[in-house]
């Protein structure tokens, strides 16, 4: 991964964003965040994570400040150098944003087609990450016939399968039980132990507590910064496949709490990929 | 199986209700734009030809008298004056025997032309490119010779053409309507598809498609539905323009010189499918770009 420079991924000075003219949802908001770096952005309902993270992921303009994603200044960018920024970030919507006519393939294609990637390549790629994420025998199924948690997947694969040096999501823990938020916050911290930046909204202050890591919070309109209540991972090293392998062997009893009872519709969903989903060897294979 | 430029789309714009209407309104529009092409191309053709054929040339006709003898002085004097003005290349009394021959078809056979009350003729051919003041030579022979009159075929000549040239114009208004209202109907689809479609574009959007890659579904869409509607119209056309070039050459070609495409026009209505089917890719590719430079 090429992130050798410090020069933050992206950058807000004094953003202030309203819908129309109505009142500010974001005011004078000042943050940068660093290459591989894992940030929770924490907020009530209605504190303006989802317009956030809309800013960040190019949705919206902002109503007033600057804002640089990778080192460029949104406004000063002309408009069709606009997507070749949006392809360095992955957007794990809330309400996911599949695409029902398409199926799982090529929901998870879409960033690599888009970018002209090779139909061969393309294969190639979202065979394997669809392996990863446990949903290869499901690549013709279209998302309405797939289990929430399983669009939930669909959702994410298609956010890293562009590789991308930042991925945000929008409350990925909002549908799913605390089990399967862990599964998923695993993933997550994986993905940044291999160098991308993530950016986790929620308001589950349980999966963020107990994880630790920078957190964003809003506050009416406004944003403070406050640091990992536990040090968080070190930067990747050459040792990092076997460690991870242990963090992830340690963690494996602690995410499986609850009794059977609760925990069996969750294995249900999980079929067949259990052992690839947190299986940190294939996801450094894709990446 | 994914043919030659269809290609795979992400936007499920074969299942809209409005593309299945979208070729038959190309459909229609193309056959009304075969005909009226068609139509264009005949007309031009017989004005053109009936202008070159007629103009350049007068006639004078001196009304006969009872005495043959004084139409023979009459008819000398006004070979004198047309021998003496310049702008006119050449002159031809019309003889017995051509005037029998004009005749026919309507008197049948003449025996004796003498009977006949008939004007003497004379056929005169301007130089090519020179205007004859008609009124002007009129006047000098009515100086000299009585009874004597001056017709350059204007008159009819002038009305005809100028009908054929204004229907000709009607034809041509017609193909510019046709091309507005296909433009029309594909901003319509296409605003309709972008509405249908507006949370996948908008996905599309995010994910970093360029605003081309997202035009481009909707182009090649409406190039395939218009090539379709196209051929459909070109289909129910030409046997349209044929019949009717086909009755019109029954007619002996009397008034209606020459009632058929050349060559060089069936290629020319062999293209409007692909013209309209262009006109529908440019128009949505427009219609998709403009709406998406609002987005950031």
């Amino acid at each position: 991964m090429n992130l050798q420079s410090d020069e933050p991924i992206v950058r807000f000075e004094n953003v202030g964003l309203r819908y129309g003219l109505g009142p500010e949802v974001l005011q004078d908001v000042n943050f940068s965040l660093q290459p591989s770096s894992f940030h929770f952005l924490i907020g009530e309902s209605g504190a303006g994570k989802s317009s956030l993270l809309k800013l960040i992921y190019l949705a919206f303009k902002p109503s007033r400040g600057m804002i640089s994603l990778f080192g460029r200044d949104i406004a000063m960018t002309p408009r069709e150098d606009l997507p070749a920024l949006r392809r360095k970030v992955g957007v794990v919507f809330q309400e996911f944003r599949l695409l029902n006519h398409l199926s799982t393939f090529d929901n998870v294609a879409l960033p690599l087609r888009v970018a002209g990637t090779k139909e061969s390549e393309v294969r190639k790629h979202v065979e394997e990450l669809l392996a990863w994420v446990g949903l290869k025998d499901h690549m013709q199924a279209r998302p309405p016939t797939l289990s929430g948690g399983q669009q939930q997947r669909v959702s994410i694969a298609r956010a890293i399968i562009g590789r991308p040096r930042l991925l945000l999501a929008d409350e990925p823990t909002g549908n799913v039980d605390d089990d399967m938020g862990f599964r998923l916050m695993h993933l997550f911290e994986e993905l940044n132990r291999l160098g991308t930046s993530v950016v986790i909204a929620t308001h589950n202050m349980h999966l963020v507590e107990r994880l630790g890591h920078r957190q964003l919070r809003l506050e009416n309109g406004h944003l403070n910064v406050r640091e990992a209540v536990k040090p968080a991972q070190s930067t990747p090293s050459p040792a990092v496949s076997q460690k991870v392998k242990e963090t992830a062997a340690d963690r494996a009893p602690q995410t499986h709490p609850t009794p059977a009872s609760v925990k069996k519709p969750i294995e249900d969903d999980f079929k067949g990929s259990a052992e690839t989903f947190g299986d940190p060897a294939s996801l450094e294979n894709f990446l | 199986m994914k043919f030659l430029f269809i290609g795979r789309s992400d936007l499920a714009l074969d299942r809209d209700a409005h593309s299945r209407f979208l070729p038959w309104l190309i459909a229609f529009m193309v056959f009304l734009a075969v005909l009226a092409l068609a139509g264009m191309l005949i007309l031009k053709e017989v004005a053109a030809r009936w202008d070159h054929g007629v103009s350049g040339t007068l006639s004078v006709q001196i009304s006969p008298t009872e005495d043959p003898t004084n139409d023979e002085v009459r008819m000398g004097e006004t070979l004198k004056i047309l021998a003496a003005t310049p702008e006119i290349e050449r002159y031809e009394v019309i003889d017995d025997a051509r005037m029998k021959g004009l005749l026919k078809p309507w008197l049948g056979d003449i025996e004796d032309m003498a009977e006949l009350p008939l004007p003497q003729l004379v056929d005169v051919e301007l130089k090519s490119g020179e205007h004859l003041d008609t009124t002007a030579l009129e006047d000098r022979l009515a100086q000299k010779v009585d009874g004597v009159s001056v017709d350059d075929h204007q008159v009819w000549l002038e009305r005809l053409v100028n009908l054929i040239r204004t229907v000709q114009g009607v034809a041509t208004l017609i193909l510019l309507f046709i091309a507005f209202a296909t433009v029309g109907t594909v901003v319509f689809t296409t605003r309709t598809g972008l509405a249908i479609h507006r949370e996948a574009i908008e996905v599309l959007h995010l994910i970093g498609a360029q605003d081309t890659y997202i035009a481009g579904q909707f182009s090649k869409r409406a190039l395939m539905l218009g090539l379709k509607g196209g051929v459909f119209g070109l289909v129910l056309g030409v046997p349209t323009i044929a019949s009717v070039g086909y009755l019109a050459r029954r007619m002996d070609g009397f008034l209606l010189p020459s009632m058929q495409l050349q060559p060089e026009h069936w290629i020319g209505v062999g293209i409007l499918p692909l013209l309209v089917a262009g006109i529908a890719m440019v128009t949505a590719r427009a219609t998709v770009m403009r709406t998406l430079a609002r987005m950031l």
